[in-house]
């Protein structure tokens, strides 16, 4: 005896849509907020935690001055307005000292430099954030670099100029060597070439050109440049140096050849084992007694060079995981396919470790870009702590401590935030996965 | 397996030795894995690889092309030896297709591009060229409608088919298959076979390591059965199955069959 009916189905059933779910503002608010009863109790708490910072904050913010000339003269408007013992932020301080937080003590009638140089960044890192946009717009990235160098610290036009030309002398290096000598070996000759080239070449080249054609800005000190001129000179270059940089290191730290994996790992653990206050003193202060006397090289020079370690290493790591989520196929099919070492990275594995390693890649340079403040302990104006101080200074805003640093710090967040929209919507442009 | 009655025409096997493998052994640390391996393997042959799991059948076939380095004995692909020279495994990939188990499409790239990459950067193919000569082969494996899509929006049986058009591409004198149809549901086996069968039609040498006995028995002119490292028993596919001599053979003829 069978305990089923025997079935023949003799008409398929038709897709339909799903039941409409019950939804609505009650139904979610009893489902998150209430419910049990000790989720209750949080919620009411949560409740009240949330009001009482408000009716600290709200009336603050509700009673700012924008108007004013000094502190003092900020709570006397208060005072008046709002009556004996309220209180308020005073934002005339910002509106008296933006311009120090923006560019140091960068000479005024210079302003238009550091204004240009920032469009042209812009224009710069379109084509490297939006890959829609054409490719040969790259060609303008990769000269901003020395545009902007001459923009901010003026001098001769010249000098970045036959800098530029020691990169051509390594790319034309590399170009000739690289089918007889392979990529590594050719790209050595190739920064060896370059070094001579800036060593030796350089400085007779440039001053004899600018003998022949004099043109040039007047120059600005590195001392002068502060604020968020500083922090992002150092932060774009600082994260536009390390990504590549942290690339070759995490290939090296994986390299079948000893020595290279040995240099990758220590310079990486070195770096990663040693807080980045270090390495900037080193910058400022040891680094001065290694070089030759008289060599003028540039406090913001060696901070970006140090930075860009840091952050390197870090990036190196990150990347390193994104390898390892690589599965072993990948680099199978493409040896398969004969793509040689170089080929199959640039091609097949970096695109796609790259990809699995953006959240972390963008951590690593939004701590880069907040970890430029720290170049306030070695003397530079950080808008942190560098111009806040010298804002305080002032007796007109002796006292004022809450408005500089939530100033400065909605600034870093809007760009951080920016930085972190920017990488979600690049990972979902780049989704092809269809998981 | 094929629906059409398979053209035996062009299938013809030439005195041209295609690889010759000569005493050939590979440890994988302390394990023997392969155990004096000798096989001539001539222009126009379908050979097809069978064996238990661990018999070391994938491990020789990835040897062909360098995926795996043999510790001692000869392996000379179409004249060039392999050895540590990079230039002579390249050369050596170039000319020999390889067809993974698990397809191993790049899933960031489009199935065209997919195709095409290999002979624009190995193959130094202008692009355009390229692009015909990848639609021509995706037309032959049924799918030129996929050529914009990412391997992840297609089904297994597809991106296998893929997988072989992107073989194909790069024009290969040999064709290396590694389980093709193991990692796929039945329904799309056969079309990964179909396109396996009409190549085979067109005269490709071929190396397929598989467990479709059908598909031996209808295209493949020599079945090399290994265990253990060595090869055990090699004949042609009627004989093989009909009268297989060694006992291991035998034993393992009636579990892949015998259900």
């Amino acid at each position: 005896m069978t305990n089923f009916t025997p079935f023949v189905r003799s008409q398929m059933i038709d897709p339909r849509e799903p039941p409409s779910g019950q939804q609505g503002l009650v139904r979610w608010a009893r489902e998150n907020l209430f419910s049990s009863p000790s989720n209750s109790l949080l919620t009411v708490l949560g409740a009240l935690a949330i009001l009482w910072l408000a009716m600290g904050i709200v009336p603050w913010l509700m009673h700012s001055v924008w108007n004013a000339n000094s502190l003092a003269e900020c709570k006397e408007i208060i005072t008046q307005t709002w009556g004996e013992g309220a209180t308020g932020a005073c934002w005339a301080m910002v509106r008296a000292r933006w311009h120090q937080y923006t560019y140091g003590f960068y000479p005024m009638d210079q302003y238009w430099r550091p204004n240009l140089a920032f469009v042209l960044m812009l224009v710069a890192l379109a084509p490297v954030l939006f890959l829609s946009l054409p490719r040969k717009l790259m060609l303008f990235s990769l000269g901003f670099p020395f545009i902007a160098y001459w923009l901010l610290w003026g001098g001769t036009v010249w000098a970045p100029v036959v800098v530029a030309l020691g990169f051509g002398v390594m790319a034309l290096v590399f170009r000739l060597a690289s089918p007889k000598l392979g990529v590594p070996v050719s790209a050595g000759i190739g920064l060896l070439a370059a070094v001579i080239w800036w060593l030796f070449v350089q400085a007779p080249l440039s001053s004899t050109l600018q003998g022949l054609i004099p043109l040039g800005l007047s120059e600005v000190d590195s001392d002068r440049f502060g604020g968020f001129l500083l922090s992002i000179v150092i932060g774009v270059t600082a994260i536009s140096a390390s990504l590549p940089m942290g690339i070759l290191l995490a290939l090296g730290r994986q390299s079948d050849m000893l020595l290279v994996k040995a240099l990758s790992v220590g310079f990486i653990e070195f770096i990663r084992g040693v807080p980045l206050i270090t390495l900037l003193f080193t910058a400022s202060l040891l680094l001065q007694y290694f070089l030759p006397p008289q060599t003028n090289f540039d406090i913001i020079l060696r901070v970006i060079i140090l930075v860009t370690l840091f952050a390197a290493a870090y990036i190196a790591e990150v990347i390193r995981g994104g390898l390892a989520a690589l599965p072993r196929g990948q680099y199978e099919a493409a040896d398969a396919l004969g793509l040689d070492y170089w080929q199959a990275q640039r091609l097949i594995i970096m695109p796609q470790a790259l990809k699995i390693s953006i959240p972390g890649i963008v951590s690593s340079f939004i701590g880069l870009f907040k970890d430029t403040t720290l170049v306030a302990f070695v003397g530079l104006m950080d808008p942190l702590k560098g111009i806040t101080a010298v804002v305080r200074a002032d007796i007109n805003w002796k006292g004022i401590y809450w408005e500089p640093y939530i100033f400065a710090g909605t600034i870093f967040f809007l760009i951080c935030f920016g930085m972190s929209r920017y990488s979600m919507w690049l990972e979902r442009k780049l989704k092809t996965d269809h998981r | 397996m094929a629906e059409h009655a398979i053209d035996r025409s062009k299938m013809k096997v030439s005195d041209e030795v295609a690889i010759q493998i000569t005493n050939m052994n590979k440890w994988y640390g302390q394990f023997h894995v392969l155990r004096d391996v000798n096989m001539t393997v001539h222009k126009g042959e379908r050979i097809v690889i069978c064996g238990p799991s661990g018999s070391g059948k994938s491990t020789l076939i990835r040897c062909i092309n360098r995926l795996e380095e043999h510790q001692a004995g000869q392996i000379v692909v179409d004249g060039t030896e392999l050895t540590n020279d990079l230039k002579n495994i390249d050369k050596v990939r170039s000319e020999v297709g390889m067809v993974f188990q698990h397809f191993n499409l790049f899933p960031h790239l489009t199935i065209l591009e997919n195709c095409t990459l290999a002979p624009i950067w190995v193959r130094k193919i202008p692009k355009r060229e390229a692009e015909e000569t990848a639609m021509h082969f995706l037309s032959k494996v049924k799918i030129p409608d996929q050529a914009h899509k990412y391997p992840g929006q297609l089904s297994g049986g597809q991106q296998q088919r893929v997988a072989i058009a992107r073989s194909l591409c790069m024009k290969p004198r040999i064709m290396l298959f590694d389980e093709p149809t193991s990692a796929l549901d039945p329904e799309m086996i056969k079309e990964v076979l179909d396109t396996m069968i009409s190549l085979a039609e067109e005269g490709m040498t071929m190396l397929c390591v598989t467990h479709e006995m059908g598909f031996a028995q209808a295209v493949a002119n020599r079945v090399v059965f290994m265990d253990k490292g060595q090869i055990v028993e090699q004949n042609e596919p009627r004989e093989f199955f009909n009268n297989p001599q060694s006992d291991r053979t035998k034993l393992f003829l009636s579990q892949i069959l015998g259900h």
